[in-house]
């Protein structure tokens, strides 16, 4: 039996191994968008071929931080936004692992922002989903980074005088290779969207829009969608930066006056991961270092045969 | 003061070369069969301001900087800016003579470059010199260097100036400098040590040194390192091929050393956006199956407390490494203090449950740091190895043999698939990762990939699949059984033999230190011995689990005790009050927190002062006397 035997394991692989049998329903509001996630990865990851237990799921707080509890993988339930950096080292620890990060529009664009920027920024070979649904949820209905300007909530009662975060460009301009969103109420697109997410050698990041309807009730049901690689309305190149860069402008002002577009945004299937550039100038083994310690036969080095001359 | 030692001082600007011209000559003296330990004292700034590093030297032990020096070589600071007297720092043109001559003791021996100094403009300096019998070498070393390679070898100028007053041989600078130097500067350097050599010798006819290389002998090879170089070889030496970090003073050594040769290993360096990501990485890193570093110094620190709380709660074993600095926040960047001791004790929310070490000198800090990364995979703990920036960035001598140790890259209680297939699992497959009761609290890990191993690893409270839970009864077995890891270690610590212990086992009084400055006060109290008071002392290195017994003991065995350490609230004191629960009435505390290390002499008089005269006041020293309750 080798260290890791779940890794690389050519099986069929039944959508209900990922349903836990502890908590195998989700506490989440009844029409909570966030149903929509796990439906399309319990679809995505047999699809893609990647077991259960050759899986990491990585997840920040709030109800989406919940993903892990009903999505029945190897999960770590981190911080408030410190999904990114906990998945992250995972990865370089293990390339191996399916590593795949995942919670809020709060967890991810606001106080996790900065490690957004810089994970996005090293294209990690990993999967980013951001369940965004304009609010605050789990802590009943605050303002959150994407919540339009002038929304109203107990935090910002005189309606928020601030512009929302922009998602799409924000990733482009930091750096993610795959740049797409997706809606709860369109589970097709979701599926083959997070599919292709999962398949992507870098740093795909789906914004999925997730409606919230017990905290807001205002917002739009993201209804009726348009996924802009099918419409007519709609023509660019996906892997052209600029005009995917007009497309992502368009799409997220488009959002608050009611137009919900949805697609593949940004699509760069060139660009080396993080592992590859690492390994290309020497900082990363090309064997997975967590394999290492498994090893019998590795002669593990020591400081006094290497480095210790140099003071003598 | 002792007169068989040479404790030789550099000054100059930030910028000058002075670190690495006083690591060689340290290293010249070591190869000469001494003792060495050094200290360093710089601004944090890139150019200029006053910087000095110190190089004691002795045929017996030394463990210490010593009181005052007695061998001056003084640079020009070429890097000044401010040439005003009234600017905020003064005119710092003159720094490198007219700051360093209050602790020249008499007797002492001054170089200065005159090509860049001008001694008349230091109010009194002939008379000075004159009263405190100072030899004083006025010598154009700037002009020598430009004659004959450049302006900026004038160090090497004043090093040939020195071996020529202490009559030194050459012979071990010359070999480091065919080290260390590339072909192309190493001629003219070679030159210039000559020549000033000489030069000073045929100028001076010096027959006896005025102070002069003591002699000493070594029965095995002796490298020259600092506690940053130890910590980061006792990482390598316990399988850490994992960090990651973010610049910040002084922890940065660590962090350099690591990322420098973590690649020769298969290992990977990380540099990230922040604090918060550089722990959060290292507990990502361990959790799939490496064995993990990060660190910082105070403010970085401040950011991990929330990866750190994560790693308690997940028991995900980590290594931090804290390098104190003088806080509260920016602080002094460059100066040392032992003032984040309450911080990485109890930051981050919840119980603290971690490991705290604070190792007194280099070779402590290369066995704690092993000692960290074992006890956090055996026990699934984070642990904080807690320095500064005295042990970080001081070097001394330690013999070769002390790092012949087999390595251990041992994850600690880690299951195979073979062996999780025997573990309790719920119906659905998922395995008990946290069980209730284990021996010592350690339920055994499984790492994402094995079969038969998931679970989920939640900074909630979790029942034993990992799964979410706030039950009552759920809740206390797992804070009982976390805590329980924390006695277990105790127990383990009590075979290590961490603690640091000088002067006689009979004696009256008693000096409880930790960390970096236990060399200092073992000199102190070796002195006090030697004029005939009955003092001994405890450095302790295990902040937490604290070895309460040890210190009961320790208290308990003398009449009073004074607690010496670099902070202003006397933390220390009451970490060891909190741990002892009385005893108030017997402890008072000697503090410093001046941005320089304590001397022995201020350990000596300030204990003189507070426990035989009984007043306190240690006059000319910048240290602080608090008393014991009631007094």
């Amino acid at each position: 039996m080798s260290t890791f035997s779940a890794i690389g394991e050519e099986r069929e692989i039944d959508r209900d191994e990922y349903t836990p049998g502890v908590e195998p329903q989700p506490t989440w509001c009844p029409g909570c968008g966030d149903f929509s996630v796990l439906k399309a990865l319990k679809q995505a990851l047999p699809e893609v071929g990647r077991t259960p237990e050759e899986t990491l799921l990585c997840t920040g707080i709030g109800c989406s931080g919940k993903l892990n509890s009903y999505l029945d993988t190897y999960g770590f339930h981190t911080i408030h936004g410190r999904s990114l950096p906990v998945a992250r080292a995972a990865k370089l620890a293990n390339p191996d692992l399916e590593v795949i990060a995942a919670g809020g529009d709060g967890d991810g664009y606001g106080i996790g922002g900065n490690h957004f920027i810089h994970t996005a920024r090293e294209n990690h070979d990993m999967t980013y989903i951001v369940f965004n649904n304009e609010i605050f949820g789990l802590t009943k209905g605050q303002t959150s980074p994407t919540s339009p300007k002038g929304h109203k909530s107990k935090t910002q009662p005189h309606g928020s005088a601030k512009e929302p975060v922009k998602p799409l460009s924000m990733s482009l301009n930091a750096g993610a290779s795959y740049v797409a969103r997706t809606a709860a109420v369109n589970p097709n697109q979701a599926k083959e969207i997070i599919t292709e997410a999962i398949e992507h050698d870098g740093f795909a990041h789906v914004d999925f829009l997730t409606q919230c309807p017990t905290w807001n009730k205002d917002a739009r049901q993201y209804v009726p969608y348009i996924d802009v690689n099918d419409s007519d309305d709609y023509e660019f190149d996906k892997t052209d930066r600029v005009e995917a860069q007009e497309m992502m402008r368009e799409t997220e002002e488009s959002l608050y006056e009611g137009e919900v577009l949805t697609g593949r945004f940004y699509v760069d299937e060139d660009r080396p991961s993080y592992g590859e550039e690492k390994r290309a100038i020497g900082e990363m083994p090309e064997e997975p270092l967590a394999e290492r310690y498994w090893d019998d036969e590795y002669e593990w080095e020591r400081s006094h045969d290497m480095f210790l001359d140099k003071h003598a | 003061m002792t007169d068989d030692e040479l404790i030789w001082r550099i000054s100059g600007g930030s910028g000058d070369g002075i670190a690495s011209t006083s690591q060689n000559f340290a290293k010249a003296l070591m190869r000469s069969g001494l003792n060495v330990f050094t200290h360093r004292h710089y601004p944090s700034r890139i150019r200029g301001g006053h910087t000095y590093t110190e190089v004691r030297a002795s045929a017996g032990p030394v463990e210490s900087r010593g009181d005052g020096y007695n061998f001056l070589l003084a640079l020009g600071d070429s890097f000044a800016r401010n040439p005003q007297e009234e600017a905020v720092y003064g005119n710092e043109e003159i720094k490198p003579l007219s700051e360093n001559l209050d602790e020249l003791r008499e007797g002492g021996v001054i170089i200065y470059d005159e090509g860049l100094l001008d001694a008349s403009e230091i109010p009194n300096f002939e008379e000075r010199a004159e009263e405190n019998d100072w030899h004083v070498y006025p010598l154009d070393l700037r002009g020598l260097a430009r004659d004959m390679g450049r302006e900026v070898m004038r160090n090497t100028a004043g090093v040939g100036a020195t071996c020529a007053i202490t009559g030194m041989e050459l012979g071990h600078v010359e070999d480091l400098m065919r080290d260390a130097m590339p072909e192309k500067i190493l001629e003219p350097n070679l030159e210039i040590l000559e020549t000033a050599y000489n030069q000073v010798q045929e100028e001076y006819d010096i027959d006896a040194p005025d102070v002069s290389v003591p002699t000493g002998e070594h029965d095995e090879t002796q490298l020259l390192m600092s506690g940053s170089d130890a910590i980061s070889y006792g990482a390598i030496d316990e399988g850490c091929r994992f960090i990651s970090g973010y610049p910040m003073t002084p922890w940065t050594e660590v962090f350099t050393i690591m990322t420098k040769n973590l690649p020769k290993l298969g290992g990977i360096s990380e540099q990230v956006e922040d604090e918060i990501a550089a722990a959060a990485l290292a507990v990502g890193a361990s959790h799939a199956g490496v064995k993990a570093m990060s660190g910082s110094s105070g403010g970085g620190f401040a950011l991990m407390s929330e990866p750190l709380g994560l790693a308690e709660m997940t028991e995900t074993p980590v290594v931090l490494v804290e390098a104190m600095r003088a806080g509260p926040s920016t602080g002094m960047p460059t100066k040392p203090e032992q003032s984040d001791l309450e911080h990485v004790l109890y930051t981050s929310q919840g119980d603290s449950q971690r490991v705290v070490l604070a190792p007194g000198t280099v070779e402590e800090a290369y066995e704690q740091s092993r000692l960290a990364f074992r006890l956090a995979y055996e026990y699934q703990i984070p642990t904080i190895l807690l320095y500064d920036q005295k042990l970080g960035g001081e070097l001394k001598n330690v013999p070769k043999s002390h790092f012949d140790r087999d390595p251990n890259p041992d994850l600690g209680k880690t299951l195979s698939e073979d062996a999780l297939a025997d573990e309790p699992h719920s119906g659905d497959g998922k395995f008990h990762r946290f069980q209730h009761d284990v021996e010592d609290g350690v339920s055994p890990r499984s790492i994402p990939g094995q079969k038969g191993g998931r679970f989920l690893a939640t900074g909630n409270e979790h029942d034993p699949t990992g799964h979410i839970a706030e039950s009552p009864d759920n809740r206390v077995a797992q804070i009982d059984r976390r805590t329980e890891k924390l006695e277990a270690i105790r127990a383990d610590l009590d075979g290590e033999d961490t603690g640091s212990y000088a002067g006689p086992e009979d004696a009256e009084y008693g000096i409880l230190t930790f960390g970096s400055q236990q060399g200092t006060v073992e000199e102190a109290v070796g002195r006090l011995n030697d004029a005939g008071i009955s003092v001994k002392s405890y450095g302790v290195s295990d902040m937490l689990p604290f070895p309460t017994e040890q210190v009961e003991a320790f208290v308990e065995s003398v009449d009073e005790v004074l607690v010496v350490e670099m902070t202003a609230s006397g933390q220390f004191r009451g970490l060891v009050q909190k741990n002892l629960g009385r005893y108030g009435e017997k402890l008072s505390s000697l503090l410093k927190y001046n941005g320089n290390p304590f001397e022995p002499a201020e350990v000596v008089d300030g204990f003189e002062a507070a426990i035989i005269e009984g007043d306190g006041d240690a006059s000319g020293h910048q240290t602080t006397f608090v008393p014991a309750a009631g007094d």
